[in-house]
């Protein structure tokens, strides 16, 4: 991957949207429920804070951060192995960022399931699928629009 | 440096360059053309030479007009709106020539990535997913998840990248586009559009010319000449010896051959990944065939380890005399923020950004460094560091080369042989028809002084009203607002750029995100387009 700082926040906010938000939903439902979220209903509002978290968080912190990472490398690129654990600082920083789970000690794996599943599905489908319908991507650092 | 210092690079004996003939035929190019700039109707009849009308032509049939052709069916332009004007058979012809020469033969690997693919623009599945598939190993995969942190770069065998291509020219109908023979010239038309000039193959055609009037003009022509170093070239002229002294773009089999046969010193020249792969022949056939071969590896410039190109972002590795990248340019270049930055810089500033990035390097590759080790420790490789001052010969017939070295002193060295891995690039007048477009079609040099291109690759100054566009691709285009166009992916993307500007005249749809899914599952079931 060869990102700019505008693709990498363009990617990640079309990747949450077409590919996070529908798995969000679709995995909700599947998770287990435990203390504090016990509903369904109160479990959609926690996945779904999460997967806003992981845009606003993404876009205002991290994206930034990655950007300044990458300036120290010669080929000016990300790794996709990059791609893959940077997902373990994000997944701590937006733990502690999520009051809503903490109240249970099982609950750590419903979060620890929804968000690395939500992960890897999106960046299984930015290092290879996402060529298919958008053929100029890989020239555009990563831009959508 | 003339162009008689140019080595020709011949693909094969079939895409020999057909000679101009010097005795006068039917339907020849007469004085009227040749001394005029903007060609009408009137004088190509009264010249006879027959006029063949097709909306866009391509020049070249190499990797680079394969590729536009390519494109231009997945937009779903029909085979009879373009030709490709080649004097090869197939697209991959010289590129198979210049990696078998070099060192790459089919089972060895290209040097680049696992996206690179000339058959797919989408380049998914990569070469990487689609090895893996095909041997049942996830070995392919495994390194590109940790490249290039803890392996080298995944590169597919050259072998893959031809049979592929092979496979897509047969879906896209590529072939059906082909019109045989030597491109002469391409020259602009009164009313629109341009003439391109082609010498078919002697008692093809009735005439000696044939000329094709289209609206569109690509030129994908590959490299203007290779050169070699001036001073290789001046020994071997003057000793009329091209045995001893080769490049290594040339076939130069029988060097390898005579030194298995007798204890040789072999002398290479040059810090790039052509250097690497002469290195990997030498040293492994010293320890598979018993040559007693001594290396003297000599660097102009020799890096001894990481480069300071200008501040704490710009830190390039390096070691033992090389600098290394694994491609051409660093990987920001073809799709990142350093593709932005090039877009954005004109003249001078644009030439920094080329110097700063440039220079020559390869791949740091596990294996060249393993054989590099043993081989210094075994004692027969040897680095120097200076400049060639003069190439001579001795008694013994070997060849002498006088070094400054990087101290200061003087030193001659002694070697049976000497090849030239420098791969120097000619100039744009070594090629005809470029030079051609210099003189009179308006084209012009960019900061580097090769063919100036827009961004859209149209060449600048070149344009035909009503409606005449002329494009290039390649090699000749570096110094533009895109620095990696001599490799599979730009050229791809120097196909899009084309193909996306001559929808935005209303020549083809532009392909969207519909027609590219719909066009992506036909390359996936080997439907034609
Ligand atoms: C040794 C080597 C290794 C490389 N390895 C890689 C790699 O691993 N990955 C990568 O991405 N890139 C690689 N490249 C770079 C590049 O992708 C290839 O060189 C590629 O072949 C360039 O395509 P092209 O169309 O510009 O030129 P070519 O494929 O050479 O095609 C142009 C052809 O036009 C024809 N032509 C020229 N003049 C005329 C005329 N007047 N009339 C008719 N026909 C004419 C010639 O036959 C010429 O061969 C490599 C290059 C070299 C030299």
């Amino acid at each position: 991957m060869t990102p700019t700082l505008i693709g990498r926040i363009q990617t990640r906010l079309f990747l949450l949207l077409v590919i996070g938000l529908p798995w969000t939903i679709l995995v909700t439902p599947l998770l287990p429920r435990h203390l504090g979220v016990g509903t369904l209903g109160g479990l959609y509002a926690t996945t779904l804070t999460a997967w806003f978290l992981v845009g606003l968080l993404g876009c205002c912190i991290w994206e930034p951060l990655y950007h300044l990472g990458q300036q120290f490398r010669w080929e000016k690129d990300w790794p996709i192995l990059f791609g893959l654990l940077t997902s373990i600082p994000e997944a701590l920083v937006l733990w502690s960022a999520l009051p809503a789970y903490d109240t249970s000690p099982a609950s750590g794996w419903t979060f620890c399931f929804h968000f690395f599943s939500t992960w890897i599905v999106m960046w299984l489908f930015a290092i290879g699928p996402i060529k298919i319908f958008l053929i100029r991507y890989r020239f555009r650092g990563g831009r959508i629009l | 440096m003339d162009a008689q210092q140019s080595i020709i690079v011949r693909s094969s004996d079939l895409a020999a360059p057909i000679p101009d003939p010097d005795r006068p035929a039917p339907g020849d190019l007469n004085q009227e053309l040749l001394g005029t700039s903007l060609w009408t109707d009137d004088a190509l009849a009264r010249a006879q030479i027959p006029v063949f009308d097709v909306p866009l032509v391509t020049v070249g049939g190499g990797i680079g007009s394969f590729v536009l052709v390519d494109l231009l069916r997945i937009a779903g332009v029909p085979t009879n709106q373009i030709r490709t004007l080649t004097n090869l058979d197939v697209p991959w012809q010289t590129y198979e020539y210049l990696t078998r020469v070099s060192q790459i033969p089919r089972t060895e690997r290209l040097r680049s990535d696992a996206t690179g693919m000339p058959d797919n623009i989408w380049g998914f599945p990569s070469y990487a997913l689609l090895e893996a598939a095909k041997e049942k190993t996830i070995a392919p995969l495994f390194n590109v998840l940790v490249e290039p942190i803890f392996t080298d770069y995944w590169t597919p065998r050259a072998g893959t990248a031809f049979a592929a291509i092979e496979r897509e020219a047969r879906r896209v109908g590529y072939f059906d586009t082909l019109a045989k023979g030597q491109v002469r010239m391409v020259r602009r038309r009164h009313g629109g559009g341009y003439y391109t000039i082609l010498t078919p193959p002697p008692g093809a055609t009735p005439t000696r010319r044939i000329a094709y009037r289209s609206r569109f003009v690509h030129i994908a022509v590959g490299y203007p000449g290779l050169r070699f170093l001036p001073d290789l070239q001046e020994y071997r002229q003057r000793y009329q010896d091209w045995t001893h002294v080769v490049n290594a773009y040339e076939p130069h089999e029988q060097v390898y051959e005579e030194l298995k046969r007798r204890p040789c010193v072999v002398m290479v020249r040059g810090g790039g990944i052509v250097a690497s792969r002469v290195l990997q022949r030498l040293m492994e056939d010293r320890w598979n065939h018993r040559a007693p071969t001594t290396i003297v590896h000599l660097f102009r410039t020799f890096i001894s380890g990481t480069q300071d190109r200008g501040g704490p972002f710009w830190r390039r590795k390096g070691g033992d005399g090389w600098a290394y990248q694994g491609f051409n340019w660093p990987k920001g270049a073809w799709g990142g923020q350093l593709k932005e930055s090039f877009e954005k810089l004109e003249g001078e500033d644009r030439a920094n950004l080329y110097k700063k990035l440039g220079g020559t390097h390869t791949p740091k590759r596990k294996l060249w460094q393993q054989q590099m080790g043993r081989a210094r420790a075994e004692g027969w490789y040897h680095t120097v560091h200076g400049t060639v001052e003069q190439v001579g010969r001795n008694e013994q017939r070997q060849v002498v080369s006088r070094v400054k070295l990087a101290n200061g002193s003087m030193q001659d060295i002694v070697a049976d042989f000497v090849i030239d891995a420098t791969g120097l690039e000619g100039d744009l007048r070594d090629h005809r028809i470029l030079a051609d477009l210099l003189d009179h079609s308006g084209a012009g040099r960019n900061p580097m002084g090769r063919l100036d291109v827009e961004r859209s690759f149209e060449i600048r100054g070149t344009r035909c009203e009503p409606g005449g566009r002329l494009y290039a691709s390649g090699s000749m285009t570096l110094g533009g607002y895109y620095a990696g166009v001599d490799s599979f992916l730009g050229l791809q993307y120097a196909g899009l750029q084309i193909v996306d500007d001559l929808a935005a005249q209303g020549f083809c749809p532009r392909i969207g995100a519909q027609r590219s899914m719909s066009q992506w599952w036909r390359w996936v079931r080997n439907r034609p387009v």
